[in-house]
């Protein structure tokens, strides 16, 4: 092994839980993710794609979307954050937090695709005239295309996550006008549905919710691919809504709402220290706030968590694959165990894990070390070399690929029988459909 | 002519030259990037770098990450400082040292607590009524600034603080570019829940030293078109909430075996294949076509990488603000590529 070879990480993911893994290794290597087929599958409902942040999520849920939809799926992918520049190629760049058809997608609308039927689609741009229907006129049309999915053109809409106006449009279907009105104006309610550190998480797990129940109703599309929020782990998307659940089970809400359960309230000694204390830190602002806000959102607690549990459930169920994105590096591997570990324990649907970004393979098997003391005899005769330049950026490349190759193959070890789609580096970023459309190619050709 | 001074030298051999850092009026550097661009190696070489000039510094994570850990190879860190490097001396005697500190929400809230309010008792009970993890993962704002405070704590230490440790120079390992206004506008961030307040008033507090110039925010990127164009606009969310930027620190940058002249020629297909051919035998190889035509292929590929990385190095230089370039590390990062990125800095002047 090359100079510097990678110490593999042996601490605990999260403080309490176990890792999960073969123990002993075994001689099972990671089989080839074939995308095309999880895409092509009818059973496949929706695609959330997680990972570490940086490593590309966005464009790979975005790749996936697009490519299902020139295969025939009619898809929706809901992403969080993406680049200004591709959003406005998506021509989602305008928050209004309801999916929008993307124009410039190769449909096809005659007879069902074949597995290579990308190629010969291409050009038909626009073709079906989906790209000027709005979203009332497909979904009724949609409605009794049931059963017929194979034969009609692919369609993809996509929409951008407004955390805000998600949270807001729950809370006035959900509460009186009245109350409503109270909840959206209140301090402590604004505060929350904007910074709240898993709102984001929560917000797309609501929306992932209803356009399922909207797509299983209307038969608006047969496939959604999520990409999730950038959060600092890749676990959080699936801790949130259990987070902000415990919170609403917990004690705590029935001490806010004390003071609102009239005069005969029974204040502990163990509460009132509590709510001192709390006036200590918070102020009495800030209590009276969080108070009035709980009162009025005291009857919605429970749908919350009722749907929060409902799209936990979906996302345990057979329609969904999880697909894992790292970049072969270290840490973003190492989010990337967490997860499928995770998701092994919680036998939650693991579709595949992909590895963006990966560094260009050397075109000779000189090995670094020749390539490198070739160098340096050349240099000492001539400091200048180019030939002595050329053999160093090679010795370069092939330690890189060397040490990618040795993280990902630890990772196989560890997570046997994971099937894995590595994608090679673009040298440029994607900001249009044609880079979409390359990356998706990439994806699916992996290893092949 | 003038009698010569044989005995002052002609360079200056102290080993500490603090002067010659860009930021000499720096104590807290706060360093965000996007994800992938290495952040958190660029805090740990930064802190390196400052300890090196015989500061005693401290690196702080707020993220949970256990990222110091991993890169110095130590056990996980706990709410409490832990020296995790030291130098050799120097000729004066003294040496540099890196403390590192590992802040969690929880904790901080419940050493907070205990500090100010002496809420001893009461602290048990909030966290068995769940206020705890309330305040801390779900109240808005408040887990930021309790972050925040204690960095602030530990830069603001002076002799008063018996038995604390006193650093010249806080490095923080922060959350990453889209979120680090929003993060260190810890105020701002309250705004809309407290007004009036203690934990307002901390927040206030807290803000006067990151709006200070003792405090820097230096952005990490990578030479690629989207963390570049995040860090341009992370420079203009930052100036706009009055946060003082610090330096760009450009990672991650390919190496540069090839000159300009020769990129030109591989560029345009213009490289002498015999001459390569024979050198390659000169240097003992066992030449043929296909090696040749290999490594002239992969000096396209890098050529061409070399060109993207030169466009976004000129949209670098245009934000006005000093940059810095650390090289990738085929191998990885560990204590020596550390050490060796800590001297590029301290080179460069960051440190």
């Amino acid at each position: 092994m090359s100079r510097g070879a990678p110490r593999t990480t042996t601490h605990s993911p999260r403080p309490g839980r176990p890792r999960v893994g073969p123990l002993a290794a075994t001689d099972e290597r990671a089989p080839r993710l074939d995308v095309d087929a999880l895409l092509d599958d009818p059973s496949t409902g929706i695609i959330v794609c997680c990972g570490s942040g940086g490593v590309g999520k966005t464009t790979t849920s975005a790749a996936l979307a697009l490519r299902a939809a020139e295969r025939g799926r009619r898809v929706v992918v809901l992403t969080i954050d993406p680049a200004r520049r591709l959003a406005q190629s998506m021509g989602i760049e305008a928050l209004d937090n309801t999916p929008r058809p993307v124009k410039g997608v190769n449909g096809s609308s005659d007879g069902p695709v074949e597995s290579d039927g990308r190629a010969e689609s291409d050009g038909r741009a626009e073709s079906d005239g989906r790209a000027e229907s709005d979203g009332r006129a497909e979904s009724d049309g949609r409605a009794e295309s049931d059963g017929r999915a194979e034969s009609r053109p692919g369609s993809l809409d996509a929409m951008m996550l407004d955390m805000k106006s998600t949270f807001d449009e729950v809370v006035l279907s959900q509460a009186s006008p009245e109350k409503a009105g109270l909840i959206l104006q209140n301090p402590f309610y604004v505060a929350l549905s904007t910074s709240f550190a898993g709102t984001q998480e929560y917000m797309a797990m609501e929306k992932l919710g209803q356009i399922h129940a909207h797509a299983q109703e209307h038969g608006t599309y047969d496939l959604i691919v999520v990409d999730t929020p950038p959060s600092r782990s890749a676990l959080d998307f699936l801790d949130a809504p259990e987070r902000l659940s415990s919170f609403l089970d917990g004690r705590f809400i029935r001490l806010l709402l004390a003071p609102a359960k009239g005069p005969a309230r029974i204040m502990t000694a163990g509460m009132s220290l509590v709510t001192h204390a709390l006036t200590r830190v918070l102020g009495t602002q800030v209590l009276t706030d969080m108070q009035t806000f709980v009162a009025a959102f005291d009857t919605l607690f429970g749908g919350f968590r009722q749907r929060a549990q409902k799209t936990f459930a979906l996302l345990q169920a057979d329609g969904t694959a999880f697909v894992v994105v790292a970049a072969p590096e270290p840490d973003a591997l190492r989010e990337a165990a967490y997860f499928v570990e995770r998701l092994t324990e919680d036998s939650m649907p693991l579709a595949g894990l992909v590895v963006n970004r990966a560094s260009p393979r050397p075109l000779s098997d000189l090995s670094a070390e020749e390539a490198t003391a070739a160098a340096d005899r050349l240099r000492r005769v001539a400091p200048d070399s180019t030939t002595a330049g050329l053999l160093r950026l090679h010795a370069d490349r092939v330690r890189i690929v060397e040490r990618e190759v040795h993280l990902r193959d630890r990772f196989a070890t560890a997570h046997p029988g994971v099937p894995t789609a590595v994608v090679p580096a673009l040298s440029t970023d994607v900001h249009d459909l044609d880079g979409l459309r390359e990356v998706g190619e990439l994806l699916a050709r992996n290893g092949s | 002519m003038p009698p010569v001074d044989v005995t002052v030298p002609a360079v200056d051999h102290r080993v500490d030259q603090p002067s010659r850092s860009d930021w000499p009026g720096v104590r807290l550097h706060v360093v965000t990037g996007k994800g992938g661009t290495g952040k958190s190696t660029v805090a740990a070489a930064l802190a390196l770098a400052l300890a090196s000039t015989g500061k005693n510094v401290l690196l702080c994570e707020v993220e949970g990450r256990q990222g110091i850990a991993r890169m110095f190879d130590v056990e996980p860190l706990p709410y409490e400082e832990r020296r995790i490097a030291k130098g050799l001396p120097g000729p004066d005697g003294r040496t540099g040292q890196v403390y590192a500190l590992h802040i969690d929400a929880e904790s901080a809230l419940l050493e907070y607590l205990a500090m100010y309010y002496k809420l001893g008792r009461a602290g048990k009970a909030l966290d068995r009524f769940g206020v705890i993890d309330f305040a801390t993962t779900i109240a808005p704002g408040v887990r930021d600034v309790l972050l925040t405070g204690k960095v602030y704590e530990a830069a603001q230490r002076n002799a008063r603080n018996k038995g604390a440790t006193q650093y010249d120079a806080i490095v923080l390992d922060a959350p990453p570019t889209g979120r680090i206004t929003q993060f260190l506008n810890v105020n701002g961030e309250l705004a809309g829940i407290a007004k009036v307040g203690p934990i307002k008033s901390q927040a206030d507090t807290v803000m006067t030293l990151f709006r200070s110039p003792r405090t820097a925010v230096h952005l990490v990127t990578v030479l690629e078109e989207m963390p570049v164009q995040e860090t341009a606009d992370g420079i203009q969310d930052l100036r706009r909430a009055h946060l003082p930027v610090g330096g760009v620190v450009v990672n991650l940058v390919r190496p540069r075996d090839l000159g300009a002249a020769d990129l030109e020629a591989v560029r345009k297909d213009m490289l002498d294949r015999e001459a390569v051919a024979a050198d390659l035998a000169k240097a003992k190889l066992d030449v043929d076509h296909a090696m040749v035509d290999s490594l002239l292929a992969e000096a396209r590929d890098h050529a061409e990488r070399r060109a993207l990385e030169d466009s976004q190095r000129e949209v670098v230089a245009g934000l006005d603000v000093p940059a810095y370039e650390l090289p990738r590390l085929a191998g990885g990062v560990d204590i020596g590529g550390l050490y060796e990125l800590a001297a590029a800095l301290k080179e460069q002047g960051l440190a």
